[in-house]
């Protein structure tokens, strides 16, 4: 009884977006929730049935089946079957129509290629795009979204409804872009990407499993576009080299009570030296061509990071520098300070960070506070007052206050 | 906010003058600094253009010399386009420019933009 309670969440993780890919693309992008239930329902049957007669041989095959079958029976009772047989044999189509469901890896791996190009189209806002990825090309459930974003199931069943709804208004297809392209529409892929890491990177939810899961699936997309050489470029291979660089750090940024260390303070023989020479790897792939991507000098700031060197201040500085002038964000303005203290020292960075005018972040009063300790206590005491006040998560304020018990005792 | 141009000038190279490549190093960096400060401050609205060393200059009647507009003892080096309240603000930003330090002189210019 234990064993499949185990399995199936597992296994609805790896084969819920295959199932779902697989189906969308046979059926139709405006058919998604269709697919959706048919995949649910074959995890219900497993869950009832598996409890009772045993966990079958190949479960992964016994799902596939129960799932085709499922669907056979949807496209009679839906009309769709009909539907679909005439616009396929008007279209003259070339695959005929087959009630056969193509289940092999090749078209596992190129309907999810597809799937996500549909989900991650400009159409769709950028916050949908993450709901739906989480959802189809993830296979997160509803409460697991909605721990990931800090909110309510009905909340994140509602924003998903509404993107659904987008994928059907904009009637977009199934497909990898011409390679003409490619260039432009993954971008927004990679965003997503990149939103999803940082989702768990950075996200305030307690669920520490959780959070590496939404990192490793950002990886596990990002993979996806890397095995296709259509999709394989430097821009992908450097958002790959960053994620690998930052997730090397995963075991030493947060301790026993899951509280964030610094960077400083961290033990870098916990750093995972696999996913660093990784990392550097696909930043030597990602150096091919003369694309110079965010992702490319993001990734070199990550690279610099997983070392110790003195000089390595002065890089991300200058890195820092590049990224701002291709495109500005207040956490690179902060970093950017951060390096220039580390360089250049505390009164060249105050005076850098006064003029950075982020008032209303909280960020920005705890690096003004850092700033400020040592130099004008009283003024370093005031920021980090007002970085508490401006923000709401119980964990940084008590960092915060940390850092104010430091002042004067040094 | 409105947009402003800093149009860089630069002293004439004189071969008795040549900097180092440390030199020449710092410069950069500190060009750079200066770039990524505007940037941090979201008010770098373009990073414009360094100019290059490929030079003609027409003037009426077919004249035509290679180089820079010959009475010009500063040569023209380059541009940005900064974003700035007023010209007050934008002449602050000028200030910083590492150019300053080598001789060399930054004009500011308000913008027309055209309809």
């Amino acid at each position: 009884m234990q064993k499949e309670k185990e399995l199936i969440p597992q296994l609805y993780r790896t084969e819920f977006r295959k199932l779902v890919s697989v189906l969308s693309r046979s059926f139709g992008l405006e058919h998604i929730e269709l697919a959706e239930d048919i995949v649910s329902e074959a995890f219900l049957t497993a869950a009832e049935t598996w409890g009772i007669k045993g966990i079958p041989n190949n479960p992964v095959a016994w799902l596939y089946t129960v799932a085709k079958n499922t669907a056979k029976d949807q496209l009679k009772r839906h009309n769709l079957f009909e539907g679909k047989i005439t616009t396929y044999l008007q279209q003259d189509h070339n695959t005929a129509y087959e009630t056969e469901i193509d289940l092999s890896t090749q078209n596992i791996r190129d309907s999810q290629l597809q799937m996500m190009f549909a989900i991650c189209h400009p159409v769709i806002p950028p916050e949908a795009q993450i709901g739906l990825s989480l959802r189809i090309l993830c296979g997160f459930s509803i409460d697991e979204i909605a721990d990931a974003f800090l909110t309510n199931k009905e909340n994140i069943n509602k924003r998903l409804f509404r993107a659904r709804q987008k994928l059907k208004e904009a009637r977009i297809a199934i497909e990898v872009p011409p390679v003409t392209e490619i260039d432009k529409r993954i971008e927004t892929v990679l965003t997503t990407v990149y939103l999803l890491f940082n989702e768990g990177y950075y996200s305030q939810s307690h669920n520490a499993i959780l959070r590496r899961d939404l990192c490793l699936e950002a990886m596990r997309l990002n993979y996806l576009l890397l095995e296709n050489p259509a999709t394989n470029t430097p821009a992908v291979n450097a958002l790959m080299a960053l994620m690998c660089f930052h997730s090397s750090r995963f075991d030493s940024r947060l301790d026993e009570h899951g509280e964030v260390v610094l960077y400083d303070d961290q033990d870098s023989s916990l750093w995972n030296q696999e996913l660093i020479a990784k990392g550097n790897y696909y930043l030597n792939m990602a150096a091919r061509g003369d694309t110079l991507s965010t992702y490319h000098l993001e990734a070199g700031i990550a690279y610099w990071h997983t070392n110790r060197s003195a000089e390595k201040w002065q890089h991300i500085l200058q890195l820092y520098n590049k990224l701002l002038q291709l495109r500005y964000s207040p956490i690179a303005a902060l970093n950017r300070t951060y390096a220039l203290y580390k360089v250049y020292g505390k009164a060249a960075a105050i005076a850098e960070a006064e003029k950075l005018k982020l008032d209303n972040s909280h960020l920005y009063h705890c690096l003004l506070g850092n700033l400020y300790t040592d130099e004008d206590n009283q003024k370093a005491i005031e920021h980090y007052n007002t970085a508490i006040k401006l923000t709401k998560s119980s964990v940084d304020k008590k960092a915060i206050r940390k850092q104010m018990i430091k002042i004067g005792t040094l | 906010m409105k947009d402003f141009v800093l149009i860089f000038r630069g002293v004439n190279d004189d071969p008795a003058n040549q900097l180092s490549q440390q030199q020449m190093q710092d410069i950069m960096t500190n060009w750079q600094n200066w770039m990524g400060g505007i940037a941090a401050q979201n008010k770098l609205a373009s990073r414009g253009y360094r100019l290059g060393d490929e030079i003609s200059t027409l003037k009426p009647g077919n004249v035509v010399t290679d180089g820079p507009y010959a009475e010009i003892k500063e040569m023209l080096s380059g541009l940005i386009v900064v974003k700035a309240d007023s010209l007050a603000e934008a002449k602050e930003i000028a200030k910083g420019c590492p150019i300053l330090q080598i001789n060399g002189s930054v004009e500011v210019r308000s913008v027309i933009v055209m309809g």
